[in-house]
């Protein structure tokens, strides 16, 4: 009795660590809200992405025909408005800034944005592209609260606007408080949600471009060894009638 | 069973042939059909064979990723991004060696802690603990060695870590630590090394003592839940009263434990590969970058325990190594176990309290440090592993005395079994 509670209460507490793992790793960022399966929104992001992302970024292990395949875009589609760097579908997407200009212009290379969905998560990815304000001390003119400091300019400020960052003091120390839009831009921040929510969900897909096809399979994985494992259950049980 | 193998020897056709040759017939009588195992088994018995299932998965797997992955500092990130997306079935392979690293740990751990429940380690088995725990610590090198490979960025910066606690050691310290990078830092020339040991010598050395693991297994017999030897009451034939035949009575239990298991394996693999974070680390997608530390290092969760403790301890007439020494102290004391032991019987169903409580403390000990291993560090966390630290190594030293004065109930002559 006490061994069986006790590795009940094991289990538990084992089961429970990737919650805390979990809870710990987004600290209080809301959900992307983006869905991988929503097709006509990975094809929106993919649109998002090419124009407003690849120019700087590169997503070295995407291959343009690939993105074509599993988002259903067509071969005269793709060249004429997602491949803006390259000719040969089967290429990766790599961007036109050369390293020695982007360290020229910005001080860093934009990071290679391949994996960005799987080593920042889609929760600061939005938040990220939610929060540029702006900052006459910086270089760029904006500052960003999710990476302060960022070398990267506010590419979307056309369609999100300009905004202010309001901060409180507390304590001495600054801190920040809400956002405030003092120029509209060409979207309305509805809009402009949906815009981001797009380019994010393009970035998880691209992160792991075999997700929905591993989950769609894997329940049929499931169902087979469920099925497995009652034959095994029933055998196991057969054989074991004569032992007394 | 002598007789047997004259007999089958001299059968005809090809299995005859054979046998005449070699041992078939008669391994197979000793390590499967013949082998007698106690019929009390419960399900804590089926992390043994698990654990079997897991090696095999975690070799042949590993096959299929090293004819796709590149051992250098250059491309070792990108060839593991080419496996995930170009190579048929990549992803399958990638995440069914990467689950498999931690599924392995997992099994072993609840392997070993039912020994620990039903006193496995006892004479006559502490040969057969000692191999077992030589298995653990090549496993925890083959762990090590496989996480520097996909040369992410959490790859770099936890070999670096690990690496540098060689470095501690007085004297000789930087030399080792030196020697086993074979550079002044975690390089190309490491990433190399790593992959040599990683692919043969350890799986080499691993495989072999997984053999001596189960010969030692099948020539002392399976201890069991009631900790009482089945061999004592033999029938007219010399078989074990209390003992069924491996096959096929365990190998059917074994398949539904090993179906039970690959729901649940298959399950990560398919719908949470990276399991929150926890097998597959977020930092770990940035490729390896020696000019960028992540914003937390800490090993993978089946190391935490033990990282716990190492930051727990701290540095002392101007060196850390005693937070070293504290580590691999609490590996060494689980090969003393067998002689730690002093309790009249083995098994937890016939020891008293304190055994009970100290058991259930050493194992919320271990979960706790594995917690507290992959945080950052803080004042709070620092004081709970102190205190568990503490408790672990209590378990251990103090079994020694609590093993004698607890009171133990009377062990049954045969074992107990409810038809079922």
């Amino acid at each position: 009795m006490f061994i069986k509670k006790f590795a009940q209460a094991l289990v538990a507490t084992a089961l429970l660590l990737p919650a805390f793992a979990q809870a710990n790793e987004g600290a209080s960022l809301p959900p992307a809200g983006n869905d991988i399966r929503n097709e006509a929104s990975l094809q929106r992001g993919a649109r998002n992405f090419m124009n407003y992302c690849s120019g700087c970024h590169s997503a070295k292990y995407v291959r343009y025909n690939r993105v074509a395949a599993d988002l259903h875009i067509g071969a005269a589609e793709l060249k004429k408005n997602l491949m803006f760097t390259s000719e040969k579908p089967a290429d990766t997407i790599v961007s036109a800034l050369a390293a020695a200009d982007a360290k020229k212009w910005f001080g860093t290379m934009p990071p290679d944005l391949s994996l960005i969905a799987r080593s920042r998560g889609t929760p600061y990815l939005s938040a990220f592209l939610h929060s540029f304000y702006r900052d006459p001390s910086r270089p760029t003119g904006v500052n960003n609260t999710m990476l302060p400091g960022t070398a990267m300019p506010h590419v979307l400020s056309v369609l999100q606007g300009v905004q202010n960052a309001v901060f409180k003091t507390e304590d001495g120390k600054p801190e920040f408080e809400k956002f405030e839009l003092i120029d509209k831009g060409s979207l309305t921040p509805e809009q402009y949600d949906e815009f981001v929510r797009d380019t994010v969900n393009f970035l998880e897909y691209m992160g792991e471009p075999i997700q929905a096809q591993r989950e769609d399979l894997g329940v049929w994985v499931m169902l087979f060894l469920l099925v497995f494992a009652g034959f095994a259950y029933l055998l196991y049980k057969e054989y074991w009638r004569v032992v007394h | 069973m002598g007789n047997d193998h004259h007999t089958t020897s001299q059968a005809s056709g090809l299995w005859g042939w054979i046998n005449a040759r070699f041992p078939l017939d008669k391994m197979l009588k000793e390590h499967v059909t013949e082998y007698y195992a106690p019929k009390n088994f419960n399900y804590w018995y089926v992390f043994g064979v698990l654990s079997l299932v897991v090696l095999v998965i975690q070799l042949v797997s590993g096959i299929f990723l090293t004819m796709n992955y590149k051992p250098a500092a250059a491309d070792a990130f990108a060839s593991v991004e080419y496996i995930m997306r170009d190579v048929e079935w990549g992803w399958l392979i990638r995440y069914m060696h990467s689950t498999g690293a931690s599924a392995f740990f997992i099994v072993v751990y609840l392997h070993m802690f039912r020994a620990l429940m039903y006193g496995s380690y006892r004479a006559p088995r502490e040969l057969l603990w000692i191999f077992g725990m030589l298995i653990y610590l090549c496993l925890m090198a083959e762990a090590f060695m496989g996480y520097l490979l996909p040369w992410g960025n959490m790859s770099y910066w936890g070999a670096q870590v690990i690496v540098s606690l060689f470095g501690t050691i007085p004297v000789i310290g930087d030399s080792l630590s030196e020697w086993i990078k074979g550079d002044y830092f975690i390089s190309d020339i490491t990433l190399n090394r790593f992959f040599a040991l990683h692919v043969i010598a350890i799986p080499l050395i691993l495989v072999f003592l997984v053999v001596a693991h189960i010969l030692a297994l099948h020539e002392v017999g399976s201890n069991n839940p009631d900790g009482v030897e089945i061999k004592k009451h033999k029938n007219a034939d010399g078989h074990p009263l209390d003992g069924i035949p491996f096959h096929p009575y365990m190998t059917v239990k074994d398949l539904w434990g090993i179906s039970v298991f690959l729901l649940i394996y298959c399950g990560i693999i398919f719908f949470a590969p990276t399991f929150g974070g926890l097998f597959l680390e977020s930092p770990n997608f940035d490729p390896a970058n020696p000019m960028q530390t992540p914003p937390h290092i800490a090993p993978v969760w089946y190391f935490t325990p033990f990282y716990a403790m190492l930051r727990a301890v701290p540095s002392f007439a101007g060196t850390q190594v005693w937070g070293v020494l504290v580590m691999f102290g609490a590996i060494a004391l689980l090969f003393f176990l067998p002689w730690l032991d002093k309790s009249p019987v083995k098994s937890i169903r016939y020891k008293g309290p304190i055994t009970k409580i100290a058991l259930a403390l050493f194992a919320v000990s271990f979960v706790v440090l594995a917690y507290c291993g992959m945080k950052p560090p803080s004042p709070t966390l620092l004081l709970t592993s102190r205190i568990f630290t503490a408790v672990y190594f209590a378990f251990f030293l103090l079994m020694p005395w609590y093993s004698r004065i607890d009171a133990v109930k009377p062990v049954p002559e045969r074992v107990t079994y409810h038809v079922h």
